[in-house]
């Protein structure tokens, strides 16, 4: 679904990706761990063009969507991304942060966005905040509104950068927990983060990324019991 | 200076019908800086766009270029001789803007004439405003999280729609308190629309001085008139202000 071929990205004289090789698969669920600077944000910002790669490919769905003349806009309508900072819409009602894009993108007509955000909403309890603003929700909420407001768009694959870095402990399992349902439903995931718990539990594959290269991926079980490479060992001895 | 300050106010604008005068050019001083400022903000905000907009193309360069010129040659020369250039150097050889006609103030004989000098310093009031309110667009619209503008790309929204929507509301309720210094520099700075023959504010109180040889009462007036708007603009500013924060 997801594939890059030798993507590099540097800032200046900065090389934060040094040439990555992965293919995604439909109904994967990622999960891409790794020390601070080793480039897992960056590489995930890659995927839909929020980052140009310096150099490299990145293809979706059979299209090479790095290529100057693709249009970006409409691949990442089809590209889910949750931030580290929820980046909802501060001056915009919890409903109008939903169903903006899908309105002026004619996804849907006002009235289809009005009810599917209330659907949406329904599924992640929050349908009373509807006219609130994000500044009157709690982290865990803006969160759990920022993932519902990237599926009204129906995409083939969701991008979290992060997303429980930034909650107070206690509202980062029920972000985890809309997730991992999303996971269960079937959608293809790309998860930038540092609960180990989630990757080990929902992962299909887990990415150990350091110094802006992949260095070890397996699937959980392996990857967590059985590392291979030094610095992978080194990583988990600090982090579980 | 105050002996018989009463006396004096009734013969410079009751008796003398001076306030007849006041009312048309305190007209024509709303009309000035409120329209200016509609145009300075519209234009602000289309040059400050244009300049924070990202871009390696040759439009993008040249229009930042533009922009940049625009705001150095606005900025660095005075209102008043931007008027006086205007006015009697440009309008006369472009001929744009011949029009003469007097529209009557409903309830009162006042006539508020509609000449070409009021059309000019209309539009140079708003083009040096908008110089400035550039740059206060501009820093308002760097001030607004990246995360916002990032977030909308990433739903597919194009910039264009997410600058409008998102990122521009944003950046106006930041920068309103500097828009509403704006509007207060206007409103004062519109007292040398006199010297290309607007009947403003200003021009009618000298008038009013010309008429009775009373210099203090009928300046003293003008000051206060000029206070009172900069006090009601203020007003609805902080209204405005206030509206706009509900979403905090």
């Amino acid at each position: 679904m997801i594939k890059t071929h030798q993507l590099k990205k540097s800032f200046g004289s900065l090389d934060v990706l040094k040439g990555i090789d992965y293919h995604v698969k439909k109904g994967e669920k990622i999960v891409v761990v790794g020390p601070s600077g080793s480039g897992k944000s960056t590489f995930l910002r890659c995927l839909n063009l929020l980052e140009a790669p310096t150099s490299g490919e990145v293809w979706f769905e059979n299209n090479l969507i790095s290529d100057k003349k693709a249009d970006i806009n409409k691949v990442r309508e089809r590209m889910g991304m949750v931030f580290q900072q929820f980046n909802l819409f501060n001056n915009l009602t919890i409903m109008k942060n939903i169903t903006l894009a899908p309105i002026k993108l004619k996804i849907h007509s006002e009235q289809e966005a009005n009810e599917n955000a209330l659907r949406l909403l329904d599924r992640i309890g929050l349908r009373e905040k509807a006219d609130a603003y994000p500044a009157q929700l709690s982290g865990g909420q803006k969160q759990r509104v920022a993932i519902i407001r990237a599926l009204a768009m129906n995409p083939k694959v969701m991008l979290f950068d992060e997303p429980t870095s930034a909650l107070d402990p206690e509202m980062v399992g029920e972000v985890l927990e809309v997730m991992k349902e999303l996971a269960d439903s079937g959608m293809t995931m790309v998860v930038v983060s540092h609960e180990m718990g989630f990757a080990r539990e929902v992962a299909t594959r887990v990415l150990f990324m350091d110094d802006g290269m992949i260095v070890e991926e397996n699937e959980p079980k392996e990857f967590f019991e059985n590392p291979q490479s030094a610095r992978l060992q080194d990583f988990l001895s600090k982090v579980l | 200076m105050f002996e018989n300050f009463f006396g004096r106010l009734d013969s410079a604008f009751l008796s003398g019908g001076g306030y007849k005068l006041m009312v048309e050019g305190l007209f024509n001083t709303i009309l000035i800086a409120f329209c200016a400022l509609i145009i300075g903000v519209i234009l602000g905000t289309v040059f400050a766009v244009i300049n924070v907009t990202p871009g390696k193309g040759k439009v993008n360069w040249i229009l930042k270029k533009i922009a940049s010129v625009y705001i150095t040659v606005i900025r660095g020369t005075p209102v008043m001789v931007q008027l006086l250039l205007v006015y009697f150097g440009i309008a006369p050889v472009i001929k744009a803007f011949q029009i003469s006609f007097s529209v009557a103030l409903p309830f009162s004989s006042i006539k508020i004439k509609v000449t070409s000098a009021l059309v000019w310093a209309i539009l140079v009031f708003g083009i040096n405003s908008s110089a400035y309110v550039a740059e206060i667009v501009r820093s308002g619209i760097q001030a607004v999280d990246k995360g916002q503008m990032e977030a909308g790309r990433s739903l597919g929204l194009p910039y264009s729609i997410t600058m409008v929507k998102v990122v521009l509301p944003q950046a106006i309720k930041n920068i309103l308190p500097a828009l509403g210094n704006e509007l207060i520099v206007l409103i004062k700075e519109t007292s040398v629309a006199g010297f290309i023959t607007v009947f403003d504010l200003t021009r009618a109180a000298r008038a009013v001085v010309a008429n009775t040889y009373d210099a203090f009462v009928p300046y003293f007036v003008l000051a206060s008139i000029y206070l009172a708007l900069v006090m009601i603009a203020t007003y609805f500013v902080r209204r405005l202000e206030r509206r706009l924060g509900k979403s905090d």
